[in-house]
């Protein structure tokens, strides 16, 4: 079955990103890729762009509400998704404390949900 | 009562819980084969104690104190569910008990049934550590749910599943015979093994699985070799968790830095804990029957030699581990060999024990990477080297073991 690790990120990992390339974050998650492709359990997902770049829409009776910046305002943001075929939701939670965010932040894990999927798209 | 007095009456309380918990839940349990609600009646019992000895004073005999009224909190809770179950057998059963006990300060030891309980094979094998903690040791679900990187509901409700099992499916609170012993007793090991999860700190950089819970899986073993004297596993079993644990304070450098085995500084080994693994060791020897234990512990004991001799004797090493081989082929022990034949061999010699694993089982196996990785960087294969320490890296959960094989890596 497939699992979503959603990637919750503080600022300062964000700010990791911008580091050169022999920074420990970077390399972590550069091995995290690889070790998740070797082991043939990486289905797709992406980081995303810091919270800053975010824009929230909302229709509050008929009329648009725009606003700047994410979601949800919390320290930790999310910063991407991953989503992983795996056996079992142990071996997810595995999955989701070898991640490099996992001491950084937090990895919440989520199951996909094929049967609403199926639901809504007839 | 002052409140000195009333904090010391709050630290003999917990001392009694700690120290009596598991006798009492063995022993209502074994009459019962109600677990759950063993557990809920001493937690009842608890409370109680919590109430009255700040006011009372504490009893002359706690344990007893703690036991009757647990006895009488299980028949409450057993009555109230009456409607459901039919369970006056277990009621009659445990007024029975109780007409030879309430005299008598003394009560049976049934910890032993109830460790063999916990480790019974129709019980999930993933669920026998976190019963016994549990039951034996009176650790609540969400800690054990932390250590084994299950979330707390879902822990919750496997152990509740597994007590029901215990209960309901015909399980005995009983010692095994003797023919069925070996087998149902290396259940029990591998159970508080599995609480300890240290095991790999001989070789460089692997992940560590710190269950946080080493301190419990030995006070276990000291509990199970209270009641089982005569086994040489068990001395086996606690001799290598000693050598493991004398090692504690030499693990991380000042800065929370990973320190390899082999670079660690010994002079911080605890020695007091060394001699006692090494006398467990030499019992266990005296039986003169080998076991996976004892051959654990003997590895860990030639390292721990380092501190009089100032080398490792890799080639006792190597021979350990063929004979664990022997006795347990598994992944972790096939490649302990694999790191022990690069050190007595060379790194080309470790290099082929390891490409002798079949490829399935390592891919997602940290330690059999951090030992290639190592080896690879020795023989200056630098590509194939950053290759097996970023599978490495990926597959580590413990931050400073990260760091440590990124800086190795280079």
């Amino acid at each position: 079955m497939q699992f979503a690790l959603l990637i919750f990120e503080s600022p300062e990992a964000f700010a990791a990103r911008d580091a050169d390339e022999n920074d420990p974050y970077l390399g972590a998650w550069r091995a995290y890729y690889k070790a998740l492709i070797e082991a043939d359990v990486y289905v797709g997902g992406s980081p995303l762009q810091p919270p800053a770049t975010g824009t929230t829409v909302r229709l509050k009776d008929g009329k648009r509400r725009v606003q700047d910046g994410p979601f949800a305002d919390t320290k930790e943001q999310l910063g991407g998704f991953t989503i992983l075929e795996l056996p079992s939701l142990d071996s997810a939670l595995e999955w989701a404390a070898r991640c490099p965010a996992a001491s950084v932040g937090a990895v919440e894990v989520r199951p996909v949900s094929p049967e609403y999927l199926r639901r809504v798209t007839g | 009562m002052s409140g000195s007095e009333q904090e010391s009456t709050h630290r003999t309380i917990e001392r009694v819980a700690r120290e009596s918990y598991g006798r009492l839940v063995a022993y209502l349990a074994a009459h019962t084969r109600d677990v759950g609600t063993a557990e809920d009646a001493l937690s009842n019992a608890l409370v109680a104690a919590l109430e009255t000895w700040p006011r009372d004073g504490v009893p002359q005999n706690p344990e007893a104190w703690l036991l009757t009224a647990a006895r009488r909190s299980f028949i409450d809770l057993v009555r109230r569910r009456q409607v459901a179950e039919a369970s006056e057998p277990t009621l009659a059963l445990l007024r029975e008990e109780s007409k030879d006990l309430t005299l008598s300060p003394k009560f049976p030891d049934e910890r032993l049934k109830l460790l063999f309980v916990c480790a019974h094979p129709a019980i999930d094998p993933a669920m026998h550590t976190p019963l016994m903690l549990q039951t034996v040791l009176g650790l609540d679900a969400v800690r054990i749910a932390h250590a084994f990187l299950i979330s707390p509901t879902t822990m919750g409700q496997r152990l509740v599943r597994a007590k029901t099992k215990i209960r309901d499916g015909g399980i005995r609170f009983e010692i095994p015979e003797e023919r069925e012993l070996p087998q149902r007793l290396g259940a029990v090991l591998e159970a508080i093994y599995a609480a300890f999860g240290i095991g790999w700190d001989d070789m460089a950089g692997v992940d560590q699985r710190g269950r946080d819970l080493a301190e419990e899986a030995i006070w276990l073993a000291r509990v199970l070799l209270q009641l089982m004297p005569a086994e040489a596993e068990v001395h086996g079993l606690l001799a290598l968790m000693l050598h493991c644990e004398a090692r504690r304070a030499a693990r991380r450098g000042p800065d929370g830095r990973y320190v390899p085995l082999s670079e660690q500084d010994c002079q911080k080994w605890s020695l007091h804990l060394i001699e006692e693994a090494e006398r467990h060791l030499a019992e266990a020897s005296s039986h003169g029957r080998t076991g996976r234990f004892q051959l654990e512990a003997a590895i860990q004991s030639v390292h721990a030699e380092r501190v009089r001799s100032g080398r490792i004797e890799w080639n006792a090493v190597m021979m350990f581990y063929e004979q664990l081989i022997g006795i347990s082929p598994t992944l972790g022990t096939r490649t302990g060999y694999a790191a022990a034949v690069a050190e007595a061999k060379g790194a080309e010699a470790g290099l082929a024990a390891l490409d002798g694993i079949g490829a399935d089982e390592i891919c997602a196996y940290q330690p059999y990477w951090a030992v290639r990785a190592h080896l690879l960087q020795r023989l200056e294969k630098t590509p194939e080297a950053a290759d097996a320490f970023d599978r490495a890296i990926g597959l580590t959960e413990d931050p400073a073991v990260k760091q440590f094989l990124l800086q190795r890596r280079g």
